[in-house]
């Protein structure tokens, strides 16, 4: 790799220990990846926020410890538990300071303590075009596709690496010839009604992803209506089921406003179909639950919207949750500001919904919520529960959530995908 | 005898041990337990198999970013694999064995092979991966 004369001297020690570190494995990266030279990237949003495993907390620490301060504006993925309301969601103390010690590693390094796995949706918004590094799966599927922003799937502690320096190496998705897809993929005997049921766009995306594995590919036959809290299931879902960083969809991401756009002006390599059975079947995939008893409703993965938060007051109006069940909302500081301001916050905690900040629902402390079975409307949390938490997965549309949560058991309208 | 499979090394090393094969994609976050290396996901074909002190051999990395550090974990407390081996290696995959080497200075070494060659290996076979010479060693060819 070509280095400038200030990388040398930050590979020699010169400006520091943490940038050291952080650039030797940045520029062994982009060796293993053919890159010529590192570039520029305007902003960093890091994934290595939850507190997991001991190797992370060393790792931040570590970096902090030395002096390493983010050089471009940096967000920050959950952290596993709601930082400010820990109480409330029954975090033991004695695994709480392993998250604080963490929270404090990133305040010193200067990042911005957004606590979320949506920071597309608020925060510090990449325009089209724009040069970034992003961890978090749904989030770098988002940015690519959606935005049009070029990040590679950053992985932890790569992303910390990314923020230090504030360049990565010049590969993969930043570069245009990239970001060709290679494989199409087509709906096909789908009528309009299948879309009006919202769980369609997560279940898409998981299928998508497995379709797609690690490939470029395109989807065509999503109706133009599709809104960006569907894209941002669909993302989530295909970043679970596959390595999938970017997808075009075609006549709604901005580098397919037609087929031949994102196809670069080639045929596609391979050309797949998805069918309504297809649904069927990834849907019965993800049910992991074994009767219709289930305590726990999660939705906010990734974290819910303003608007999702105006429909789910409407679903849920003048009913309240079940006594047998605990319903989870996830969103971040910001989103919970506005509707503690405006009165839905108040509505949904008299209806017994639970909002939660800056945590991730997948990383719930066990010992303290002795559920056993969730359901949820999002394909990613169906896709992780059981093997992350041992919770068994039922799936379903919001409408079908809410009236789970109120009646205590499994409610499901049938979906119109599936055969009678 | 032995028998030698040419690759192309991704991250350098030396690791040896048998192999513990899957034609499945891997998710390291949500597919493998960091406090055991047994593979907790009860949809893949490895489900409650350790990959510890294995030659993981896998045609490439899925789903979420966390992977390196359940990777890096794994090594932290000596229950990596020995080596991987894929068809194709994917950035967020490296990571993990790259920061292993700078932080904690151990070896996870990666290597990829093309697909014909990715067939020749069979788990339980015993092997040698050579990732900075681009060479895995078969020790035990004849196995079934």
């Amino acid at each position: 790799m070509r280095l400038t004369d200030e990388e040398k001297s930050i590979l020699d020690g010169k400006q520091g220990e943490a940038a050291r570190i952080a650039l030797s494995v940045l520029v062994e990266l982009g060796a293993l990846f053919g890159a010529e030279e590192l570039m520029p990237v305007s902003q960093v949003h890091i994934d290595a926020t939850l507190y997991m495993v001991d190797a992370g907390l060393e790792f931040a620490e570590k970096i902090a410890e030395l002096g390493g301060e983010v050089a471009v504006p940096t967000s920050l993925n959950p952290s596993s538990i709601d930082l400010q309301r820990w109480k409330e969601y029954r975090v033991p103390p004695k695994i709480l300071s392993k998250h604080t010690r963490l929270e404090t590693a990133y305040l010193k390094m200067r990042a911005i303590p957004t606590w979320t796995c949506a920071p597309y949706q608020n925060g510090i918004i990449p325009r089209f075009g724009e040069q970034i590094a992003w961890g978090e799966s749904n989030a770098i599927a988002f940015a690519n596709s959606v935005i049009g922003a070029r990040t590679n799937r950053y992985a932890d502690l790569m992303d910390i690496c990314a923020a230090i320096i504030g360049k990565v190496p010049k590969f993969g998705l930043h570069l245009t010839d990239n970001r060709k897809a290679n494989t199409l993929i087509q709906l096909t005997d789908f009528s309009n009604r299948m879309f009006e049921n919202q769980a369609v766009y997560p279940l898409l995306g998981y299928l998508f992803g497995e379709m797609a594995g690690d490939q470029v590919a395109a989807i065509d036959g999503i109706p133009h209506h599709v809104n960006v809290d569907n894209l941002k299931a669909f993302c989530a879902a295909a970043a679970s089921s596959g390595a999938v960083g970017l997808f075009h969809m075609v006549g709604i991401t901005p580098e397919a406003q037609n087929l031949n756009m994102c196809l670069q002006g080639s045929k596609p390599e391979t050309i797949l179909n998805i069918t309504p059975q297809m649904i069927t079947n990834a849907e019965d995939r993800l049910w992991t639950v074994k009767n219709d008893l289930l305590d726990l409703i999660v939705t906010g993965c990734p974290h819910y919207s303003p608007a999702e938060f105006i429909r789910l007051e409407k679903l849920i109006k003048d009913q309240k949750v079940h006594s047998s069940i605990t319903f989870w909302v996830f969103t971040n500081r910001s989103v919970y500001a506005w509707i503690k301001n405006n009165g839905i916050l108040k509505h949904l905690s008299d209806a017994g919904i639970m909002v939660f900040t800056d945590g991730c629902p997948l990383q719930y402390p066990q010992e303290t919520w002795h559920v056993h079975a969730a359901m949820t409307d999002s394909a990613k949390f169906a896709n992780y529960c059981f093997s992350q938490r041992g919770l068994d997965a039922a799936f379903g549309a919001i409408e079908d959530c809410v009236e789970t949560a109120v009646h205590g058991k499994i409610c499901r309208r049938e979906p119109p995908w599936r055969k009678n | 005898m032995e028998k030698k499979l040419k690759g192309c090394c991704v991250v350098p090393g030396i690791g040896e041990g048998k192999v513990l094969k899957t034609s499945q994609s891997i998710s390291f976050w949500g597919g493998v337990d960091p406090a055991t290396g047994l593979v907790n996901d009860p949809r893949h074909e490895l489900f409650n198999q350790s990959v510890a002190g294995r030659v993981l051999v896998f045609p490439f990395g899925k789903g979420s970013s966390t992977g390196s550090l359940i990777i890096l974990e794994l090594a932290r407390i000596n229950k990596a694999p020995a080596a991987i081996v894929n068809v194709r290696t994917e950035p967020i995959l490296a990571t993990g064995p790259i920061v292993c080497k700078h932080f904690y200075g151990k070896e996870i070494p990666v290597i990829c092979l093309d697909e014909k060659t990715f067939q020749m290996l069979q788990t339980g076979q015993n092997v040698t991966v050579n990732a900075t010479e681009n060479v895995i060693f078969i020790n035990n060819p004849s196995l079934p």
